[in-house]
């Protein structure tokens, strides 16, 4: 009961928060090009030239794809580096350092590499992501305790037994709050990538609708920009749910 | 593999000079030493001594996770022999349960390790939950089950696979006063029932002497075992058995020892 209790304050504050948006703009005389009303955000939805479809799917593609690569470059290296020690001690500090690059200041050197297009965009998402995923999946994957292996190697399980018991489910709780931090930092990556080159994708319509000071419809862009990040963050939450919550355990 | 006929006599366990060191640089470190001890198949022993004096150290080599540096290691008798990495029940201080399965899959994991057939293991799981109380607990997840339930759960996990020697490590170290006294009366009516070899390591002198029908009392700074001796006491040990003469006798002379009186 109380847990619909809690939806039901969390959607109020959403409608609040629109509602406030609205009322601003009708108790200001602040003029649209500055601040439209959500309304006129809305009816911007209504213009066929803006072609909405085309780029909600760019966008979409390209934060969507380059965060599941993330996730599957990530966890696989972050197994890498616990299975082979060499690895750990020699390309793990070398991510480290790779990660203080700021991984926005590389997205113009993909562009001159990867082109324009989809590609790219999905490649700069990757990168900003793929990080937060290996440093918590490796923490949590080496985050074991000792005297449990002990348990387990004085009937002799062997490496694969001990990393597919323990090892890997106990990793997950780890995998899942660096999934939640890259999800943000996967849409801000595939905006970046449009702005910088791109035909297509709803960055590109950003700043093209800023040439023209069209403001209502950088707003409706931007909505829809959040709602591609709350729907991928909402994937990840439901498969949070599926693999950890439902069992009880607390992360 | 040793003399003759096999008689009662033959220890499941003996340890003789047992002494551990480690390299740390160019140092020595003594893990422990003058370890020297039989137990007998079916016997729960318990150790005690304070930190550091090499306590864990000893299940370790019993468990084959370590090797002594000197002296001699022998597990099985005749009448029992002994497998090593099949053998071996572990239960340590935290109860160590994985905390995305359910009790009973939780004491599953040895089976599972060592390939047992499933549905027997599962069957047995089920009676062992029984056995240690927990039996409408089998389905619920760790963190569902207090301190005390969680550690007999690990209890029966370190049963599951029928070994024969069980090591337990300050196995209610963790629990509160009341818990404890509880899970020792516990742990002894599960040792008749099981009537398995127990290696009981503690911090608690009137615990050890309470368990065990022998100790062995462990110094630290230099890590050595300082004496064994049986403890004769009326059986079944009852919480009675604590306000005797000869307890008090027995806790004394540990105490000394330790040199602590």
């Amino acid at each position: 009961m109380s847990a619909w209790k809690n939806y039901g304050y969390a959607i109020g504050a959403h409608v609040a928060f629109i509602a406030v948006w609205q009322l601003a703009t009708m108790v200001t005389d602040l003029p649209s090009y500055i601040l439209p009303s959500p309304l006129e955000a809305i009816r911007e939805l209504g213009e066929p030239s803006y072609n909405w479809g085309m780029h909600i799917w760019a966008t979409a593609l390209a934060i969507f794809g380059g965060y599941f690569l993330a996730v599957i470059v990530g966890v696989t290296l972050a197994v890498l580096f616990v299975w082979v020690p060499a690895l750990n001690s020699g390309v793990m500090p070398l991510l480290v350092t790779i990660n203080m690059v700021p991984k926005i200041a590389m997205a113009p050197l993909f562009i001159v590499w990867l082109g324009f297009g989809i590609v790219p965009n999905m490649i700069i998402a990757f990168t900003i992501c793929f990080f937060p995923i290996v440093l918590t999946t490796h923490r949590g994957l080496i985050e074991v305790e000792p005297d449990l292996i002990n348990l387990v190697r004085s009937i002799k399980a062997n490496r694969w037994q001990i990393f597919s018991k323990i090892l890997l489910p106990g990793s997950l709780p780890y995998l899942f709050s660096g999934m939640k931090v890259a999800a943000v930092l996967a849409v801000a990556g595939a905006i970046v990538g449009e702005f910088i080159a791109s035909e297509r994708g709803l960055g590109h319509f950003l700043l093209a609708q800023q040439n023209a000071l069209n403001t209502s419809a950088m707003m409706m862009a931007l909505v829809f920009i959040t709602l591609i990040g709350v729907a991928l963050y909402g994937l990840v939450l439901l498969l949070e749910y599926i693999f950890i919550t439902r069992k009880g355990i607390v992360t | 593999m040793s003399t003759g006929t096999s008689t009662g006599a033959h220890p499941f366990v003996r340890l003789e000079g047992v002494r551990k060191t480690y390299a740390v640089g160019k140092e020595e470190f003594l893990a422990v030493s003058d370890v020297t001890i039989d137990i007998h198949d079916g016997e729960l022993v318990s150790i005690v001594g304070p930190s550091g004096c090499g306590k864990s150290t000893i299940l370790c080599i019993l468990a084959e996770l370590h090797e002594a540096t000197e002296g001699k290691v022998e597990i099985g008798s005749p009448d029992s022999p002994f497998t090593p990495g099949r053998d071996i029940g572990m239960v340590f201080q935290k109860a160590l349960l994985l905390k995305w399965r359910t009790i009973v899959d939780n004491v599953l994991l040895p089976a599972e390790i060592l390939g047992l057939p499933k549905k027997a293991s599962r069957e047995r799981a089920r009676d062992l939950l029984e056995m240690v109380g927990i039996a409408d607990f089998a389905d619920a997840y760790p963190q569902q089950l207090s301190g005390g339930m969680q550690q007999r759960a690990s209890i029966a996990r370190a049963l599951i696979h029928d070994p024969k020697l069980i090591l337990m490590d300050e196995p209610f170290g963790a629990l509160d006063a009341l818990t404890r006294e509880r899970m020792n009366l516990e742990l002894l009516r599960i040792w008749k029932e099981s009537r398995k070899t127990i290696l009981f390591v503690t911090h608690g002198i009137q615990e050890a002497v309470f368990l065990g029908s022998q100790v062995a009392v462990m110094t630290a700074s230099p890590a050595r075992m300082a004496d064994h001796f049986d403890i004769e006491l009326p059986e079944p040990r009852t919480l009675d058995v604590k306000t005797t003469e000869k307890f008090g006798e027995y806790t004394r002379r540990i105490y000394s020892l330790l040199g602590m009186q």
